[in-house]
């Protein structure tokens, strides 16, 4: 027997719960990512996500470049700050992947969202809708005499503000597109 | 000729045959029968008809692991493919560049649940390093072409291209390689200057280097092995290397250590934890190699060159990431370091010798095979099959998964790369016996051995008519001990010896069942008759199964148990660790 032996079948051991979790704090990190638009290439980014346990928080694809047949796809995750470093490591691995930017690092950047709200009511809370419709720069895109659905972009939080708000009023039923960002400046 | 018309069957085949393919290993189905039409028709492409379609995948690994060039695997749709996934899978965990080229139902009845359907490109997904779906004729060339480049360049691994059967029966243009888009695909190989400097400033500098390498180096090529040995020969550090990378550095080299990780050597592991630099050279940190994250060599710089992004800091730190291709990262490295003077911390370089020298006076591998003894013990099995194999001028091993396999990592040695095929990062059961067989196809004389279990061996043991067929002369080694070796051994040192479902009830005699398939059975369970029986086996001119009854309770020492550090190993009982910690060594581990 070795002075390094452990006792037989006394202990527990697993390589599989190795790394702590919590050993960093989490990031939200805004990517953009532009793939050749070819069938299956958003499967491959979302099972790349999946397969890997890691987060999306938000998603929005579609063609930018019709000559080039270029897609760009805008991905909010979160992580520590090791697994957004793979995350953009393993995306670009994918074969149709052209570019990786991670706008939250690269400099000041816009972020945009769209949002669809049906608010069904009558009386003051229509008037009420409408108020707070002016106050957000909401346009009424569809009315019958008892909804409303109202259209908005902004920020993710400006989205979910006016939602909070809403919702007291006869908010029934919401889609929202998922960030679009682009960096600033020339 | 580059804007030839022709149908999609004998568009496949052209461009097999242009991207340089003599061999192809496969099985006909409905959904290829276009195809196998064409190859009936050819003389330059072989093929091979294996017995399972994982079998094929495994060949196709084995032939190129064992060639440097991409091995190619032609089956049907739905089942066809689907059994091809593990052989994938363990392709792109070792980054081996194979071709599958599969069969699919018809453009018109795909997603109708057809017969033989399944989504081979979804499935595959996650299991191919790229995957085609050709659903016209004209791509179908230039999308062959690509996948070839795809699985060469950058780390290499597994590609599959899906070909539906009314796109193999169309006629279309043919593109020629050079015309193929390929274009987009091309990853960095030229590791930057500055970081290749920092790392030439820590060789010069370094009291305790070790170089760390892996499959990279292997992948990397021939240059890549020339420049690691010229390397390691000139700056005179000590080098461990990973199951995958056995072979890059000569194991009769004066600076070898032996394997590292949870079944390496003493002297690997410990240098390991207490080295200062630590060159790592196309490995990956994997977790059979670090043992506990936070006590892995905690000491060290770590550089690490590697060709994929996303292997660096993935799960270790490093201080210096180099990406790009092994050989041309270590030449420019070499060409710097002799341009600035050769220089190394010779003096400190020889105390970290002697620390590692009395390390390995603990003999890590010692076992005992007594006088006179009625069992053979499976590393005096290994030990004599080196013995009388090693001066083979052309000797080649593959090997099962289990405890026979890190017994033949131990005990073997490979002076030479491309000799040594086992499933390393997805641990494959059944790899090694259709692995054999993709070996001696691309090498019809040399001595191809694959080390096995018999548990792991009975799982692809079709390919025994795969071997009749061909007169393939593959030896199998079968180190038999009527147990799931390693499963047995980790039920006895970490669940209370609860041998839980770890033995086999009925096993086949060994003997019979090669002579069920005309070829030559030996058994032996004699010590005494071992060396003959061996000789016997070499020398035979066909397959043989070699049927090599072992000590049935054996462990595999040395251990790292999983979870612990590099510095709590567990060694055999024939091990004396009295002369390996000093005063000055316990500092360093």
């Amino acid at each position: 027997m070795s002075a390094l032996k452990i006792k037989k079948g006394t202990s527990k051991h697993s390589a599989y719960d190795l790394r702590d979790p919590h050993a960093e704090g989490l990031e939200r990190h805004t990517l953009t990512v532009v793939v050749d638009n070819e069938a299956g290439v958003l499967a491959r980014v979302i099972g790349l996500f999946s397969g890997r346990g890691y987060n999306i928080e938000s998603l929005t694809v579609a063609e930018t470049d019709h000559e080039g047949h270029l897609s760009r796809i805008t991905v909010v995750t979160i992580g520590t700050p090791s697994v957004i470093e793979q995350i953009k490591a393993q995306l670009g691995r994918i074969v149709p992947v052209h570019e990786v930017h991670d706008l939250t690092v690269e400099g000041p950047s816009v972020e945009r969202e769209l949002a669809l709200f049906k608010v069904e009511g009558e009386g003051n809370d229509r008037i009420e809708a409408l108020r707070l419709a002016e106050i957000f720069r909401a346009n009424v895109v569809d009315s019958t005499l008892a909804s409303f659905v109202f259209e908005m972009t902004g920020t993710s939080e400006k989205i979910d503000a006016f939602a909070d708000l809403m919702r007291p009023i006869g908010l029934v039923e919401m889609a929202r597109t998922g960030v679009a960002a682009l960096s600033r400046g020339a | 000729m580059s804007r030839q018309q022709m149908t999609g069957a004998k568009m496949i085949v052209q461009a097999l045959k242009d991207q340089g393919v003599d061999t192809v290993f496969g099985y006909p189905g409905g959904a290829v029968l276009p195809i196998y039409d064409e190859i009936f028709l050819q003389n330059d492409i072989r093929h091979y008809l294996v017995r399972h379609e994982q079998g094929a995948v495994h060949m196709a690994e084995g032939y190129a692991r064992s060639t440097g060039k991409p091995g190619v695997v032609l089956v049907t749709s739905g089942p066809g493919a689907t059994n091809a996934v593990t052989g994938l899978t363990d392709a792109l965990m070792d980054s081996i560049p194979i071709v599958v080229l599969t069969g699919q139902v018809p453009t018109f009845m795909i997603g109708n649940d057809a017969f033989q359907e399944a989504d081979t490109v979804g499935i595959t997904r996650p299991c191919t390093k790229h995957n085609w779906l050709v659903k016209d004729t004209n791509d179908l060339s230039g999308v062959i072409h690509q996948a070839f480049h795809v699985a060469k360049h950058g780390r290499p691994g597994p590609v599959l291209v899906d070909i539906p059967k009314d796109v193999q029966f169309a006629n279309g243009t043919y593109t020629a390689p050079e015309d193929a888009p390929t274009k987009h695909y091309q990853p960095k190989t030229k590791g930057d200057a500055d970081r290749i400097e920092e790392l030439v400033e820590l060789i010069e500098a370094a009291e305790r280097p070790i170089f760390y390498t892996g499959g990279g180096v292997i992948n990397s090529g021939d240059a890549a092995t020339a420049a690691l040995r010229e390397f390691v020969d000139g700056t005179g550090f000590p080098i461990t290397s990973t199951l995958m990378g056995l072979g890059a550095y000569p194991a009769n080299g004066k600076h070898w250590l032996g394997m590292l990780g949870m079944h390496g050597l003493y002297e690997a592991n410990l240098a390991m934890h207490g080295c200062d630099l630590m060159i790592n050279v196309g490995a990956r940190f994997d977790d059979r190699i670090t043992g506990r994250l936070q006590d892995f060599s905690p000491n060290s710089k770590k550089v690490h060159i590697d060709i994929d992004p996303s292997s660096i800091n993935k799960v270790i730190h490093v201080d210096v990431p180099i990406i790009g291709d092994v050989s041309e990262v270590l030449a420019e490295a070499l060409a710097l370091w002799k341009a600035r003077g050769s220089k190394t911390n010779a003096p400190k370089l020889s105390d970290w010798w002697h620390q590692i020298n009395d390390w390995k006076k603990v003999n890590c591998l010692a076992y005992t095979q007594a006088e006179g003894a009625k069992t053979i013990k499976p590393q005096h099995a290994l030990v004599r099959l080196e013995e009388l194999t090693k001066d083979h001028p052309k000797r080649y091993i593959t090997t099962e998964v289990g405890q026979h396999q890190m017994w033949a990592a131990q005990y073997l040695g490979f002076n030479e790369p491309n000799r040594w095929m086992t499933s390393g990062g997805l641990g494959t059961m059944g790899y090694g016996f259709p692995a054999s067989i993709g070996v001696q196809v691309a090498h019809p004389d040399a001595l191809v051995i694959n080390v096995a279990g018999e548990a792991s061996w009975l799982m692809n043991m079709q390919e025994l008519g795969t071997v009749s067929q061909y007169r393939l002369p593959v030896k199998q080694f079968i180190l038999n001990n009527e147990r799931l070796g390693m499963v047995r051994q980790w039920q006895e040192l970490l669940h209370g010896e609860r041998y839980s479902h770890s033995w086999s009830e009925s096993l086949p005699d060994f003997v019979k069942l090669a002579e069920a398939f005309g070829m030559k059975g030996i058994m032996v369970s004699d010590p005494a008759d071992l060396d003959d029986a061996l000789m016997e086996m070499i020398n035979y001119d066909g397959p043989v199964v070699f049927d090599c009854l072992v000590e049935k309770h054996e462990n595999c020492f040395p251990m790292i148990p999983s979870g612990e550090p590099h510095n709590s190993m567990l060694l055999g009982e024939n091990v004396d660790t009295s002369t390996a910690i000093k005063e000055g060594g316990a500092v360093l581990v």
